[in-house]
């Protein structure tokens, strides 16, 4: 309500930390509806129940579209005024108002959060689309269209806060969202767990979050972007670092990066829309964005960035590795999933030179990987939910819109000329290789990671592909015995997936023509540019080469040779990969096990502390009480008896001390 | 006659009213135990107004008097009631209130 009220109040406030908006932009105040008209349709769809069963999806569909819409004319506005001015901060009244801690809540509008706004609506609405057919023969479609629409809500209002406090409720809401739909068919126990686990792992980056936020108050007293960033000329760097650190801590819990990133495969146990929307173009990136907003605090802490380079260049090659081996489509999807990420985040960890380029990739990978999990889940709808891709195979001829979408988003993750990719991950290699500091030997192992990723990931997505729409039939009885016959899927699943194919071909090319970079500039700065330590066109050649190379390779093993239906033993790198590099028996030997043991000694602590001093005492009065029982005989002479002697000792010792 | 002959007669009456209380089980026995020491009190209340001159011990007797009749009634319907029920005046047959 205050919200609504707000609304109508002239004031807006426009303070920025290194650009100076001396005019506010009423419009700006529109962007409270990009949060509201989701939120509100997420209230009717569940508060209404099964009364809304009927129409509730198109409600969805239509909150979310109308959000883009909004967002659209927001960002045209933003398009009009001069860049100087282009970032805005909407005042929507004291929030929290505690001593010494004092939150407005208050909304950003600037380039890269509308970047994200319209990446978020855009997908988003195509994706609830997508999921009214998808989800046509779940009886608690409403239910599932509730959840998207809070997860569109919470998101935009994480890009779009002006302080971290704000930011953390928007966290909390995706963190949220992702679980209801992780375990949206929780009736199915090991999705309940893998719902529990995304959820686990999250909070153990929220942990991350809520110490960067300790530190900021006692730091600088604040907690709002303006006067965090103004304030971070004053503090120390050992602050600033164990800041830094704190917020990439919440990041890779958030995007699933090294050593959080376990819970990105299991979380395929949701719904296909959902692993397309949340779990590889939308949430999953917020880390990628908490890192680009806070870039100053970054800029100020070398260290700190260094290890997000480092966690970045790590998890790209251990998400590519998992890739090679995984059989399952959408766990293979994921694992791409968090490899990509780590490009952004190491894109982000070379400081202001890669931040415009981490977010570019984010969207294009937002189009490209989205569209091709819609097209694994078009490919599961038409083979009976069967996701092992062992059991696929040459079903190019049977879906042929499948097939065409899915590659284009194929030779966009592989960064072909002029397919999305190329423009945002290649870039991202050229910026790898940018002495940062004057420190060449970064330049070399970050330039050197990026480009074996680049191969590693043309092998593994090419498997990927091949395995699918290529080579021979290797399917499996439906599960009612009777023989598949893979059929492509109705219009309302399709278009989402022509149009995100379209974005996969062309959005690189558009926006980069557009001045992506330069739009993004208010926000994250300028880089001037820095030249690699080798060559531009001899990267862009490597880099092609080694796409080609892993291309080849995965065609010669993939659609020309035997493919064995069930999977050989193979080498022990491919057994590790298959079991996610060991991660989960890490996890269980270092953190779940220890964590047993911990509350198994705790228990028995309780129960032979604790509880035996709580028995003890009880069992004691007992004791003492059955002592004392046996006087009480019940022969009243002995009560007499024990009354005069009472009473003459009484009368002794009265005597005594008087005496 | 000295203030100590009336004093020793008053604890010798006590002592045979405490004596009878504890030994005997007759609860009409022990009932007139019980009389003997407040009898043995009268005497010392009566024994010291008259020592100090003043009438209030005296008034205190007849309190006493009157308390012990109307304890009397009460705990003599009691003793006829028990023995009505249990054919028995014995005072160590009423212990129901051990465990």
């Amino acid at each position: 309500m205050h919200t609504l009220m707000s609304l109508t109040t002239p004031a807006v406030v426009a303070a920025v930390d290194d650009v100076v908006a001396p005019v506010a932009w009423e419009g700006a105040r529109l962007a409270v509806w990009l949060v509201v008209v989701p939120l509100v349709s997420a209230a009717v769809l569940l508060l209404l129940g099964r009364r809304a069963d009927r129409w509730g999806h198109w409600l969805g569909v239509l909150a979310s579209a109308a959000s883009f819409v909004v967002a659209l004319g927001v960002t045209v506005g933003l398009l009009g005024l001069p860049a100087a001015q282009r970032v805005q901060d909407v005042s929507l009244g004291t929030w929290v108002d505690a001593g010494a801690l004092t939150v407005d809540a208050g909304l950003r509008v600037d380039p890269l959060a509308m970047t994200f706004v319209l990446l978020v609506t855009f997908v988003g609405t195509l994706i609830h689309v997508y999921s009214v057919a998808y989800m046509e023969h779940d009886a608690a479609r409403r239910r599932f269209f509730a959840y998207l629409n809070l997860f569109v809500a919470a998101m935009l209002l994480l890009v779009l806060a002006d302080s971290y406090l704000l930011l953390f409720v928007g966290w909390e809401g995706v963190g949220l969202a992702s679980y209801l739909l992780i375990g949206f068919w929780n009736h199915n126990t090991p999705y309940a767990v893998a719902a529990k686990k995304a959820f686990v792992a999250n909070r153990v980056g929220d942990v991350g979050l809520v110490l960067a936020m300790g530190l900021m108050f006692a730091t600088f007293g604040s907690l709002d972007f303006g006067t965090v960033h103004a304030g971070v000329a004053q503090a120390s760097e050992g602050t600033l670092t164990l800041i830094g650190l704190a917020l990439l801590l919440a990041a890779c819990g958030k995007s699933a990066q090294f050593p959080l990133q376990s819970w990105l495969g299991d979380a395929m146990a949701g719904p296909t829309p959902v692993s397309a929307l949340i779990h590889a173009a939308t949430m999953v990136t917020a880390g990628v964005y908490l890192i680009v907003r806070s870039g100053v605090i970054y800029a100020a802490a070398p260290t700190a960035q260094l290890v997000v380079a480092v966690v970045g260049a790590i998890t790209l090659l251990f998400g590519a590795i998992v890739g090679c081996a995984k059989d399952d489509i959408k766990k293979a999807l994921a694992a791409s999933t968090m490899s990509q990420i780590g490009y952004m985040v190491l894109a982000a960890g070379l400081g202001p030179v890669g931040y415009a380029f981490a977010i570019f990739h984010l969207v294009t990978h937002g189009f490209f990987k989205a569209g091709m999990f819609l097209g694994a889940g078009s490919v599961m709808h038409g083979m009976d939910d069967q996701v092992d891709m062992r059991r696929f195979g040459g079903l190019g001829r049977y879906m042929k819109i499948t097939y065409v979408t899915f590659m284009a988003g194929w030779l966009a993750i592989l960064g072909v000329f002029p397919f999305a990719g190329f423009w945002s991950k290649d870039k991202i290699i050229e910026a790898a290789f940018v002495p940062v500091d004057g420190e060449p030997w970064r330049a070399w192992v970050f330039g050197g990671i990026a480009l074996l990723g680049a191969g590693i990931t043309a092998f593994y997505m090419s498997r990927l592909f091949f395995l699918t729409f290529e080579g021979q039939k290797r399917w499996s009885a439906r599960r009612d015995g009777s023989a598949q016959h893979p059929h492509e899927s109705p219009l309302l699943m399709t278009v989402p997936m022509i149009v995100l194919a379209v974005g996969s071909v062309g959005l690189g090319w558009l926006l980069s023509g557009a001045g992506f970079v330069e739009w993004l500039e208010p926000s994250v700065g300028h880089a001037e540019h820095h030249e690699p330590v080798l060559p531009v066109p001899v990267i862009v050649g490597a880099t092609l080469g080694l796409v080609l190379v892993g291309v080849v390779l995965a065609w010669r093993m993939y659609a020309v040779g035997q493919v064995p239906v069930a999977p050989p033993r193979g080498t022990v790198a491919t057994r590790a990969a298959r079991k996610d590099l060991y991660q989960d028996v890490v996890n269980d030997a270092v953190l779940v096990e220890p964590g047993r043991y911990l509350t198994r000694s705790l228990v028995y602590g309780d129960k032979a502390v604790v509880d035996n001093t709580a028995t003890g005492l009880g069992r004691a009065t007992v004791g003492v009480g059955d002592a004392v029982r046996r006087v009480q005989n019940g022969y009243a002479r002995s009560y007499a008896a024990s009354m005069l002697i009472g009473l003459v000792a009484l009368t002794v010792v009265v005597l005594a001390v008087r005496g | 006659m000295s203030l100590t002959n009336y004093l020793v007669l008053a604890a010798i009456l006590f002592a045979i009213g405490a004596t009878t209380v504890l030994l005997r089980r007759n609860a009409i026995i022990v009932f007139m135990g019980v009389e003997l020491m407040l009898n043995s009190t009268n005497l010392l209340l009566v024994t010291f107004a008259r020592y100090h001159g003043n009438l209030t011990g005296q008034v205190l007797a007849f309190f006493v008097m009157v308390v012990a009749a109307a304890e009397v009634v009460v705990g003599l319907a009691i003793i006829v009631s028990i023995f009505r029920t249990r054919r028995s005046a014995s005072v160590d047959d009423v212990n129901l209130l051990k465990s």
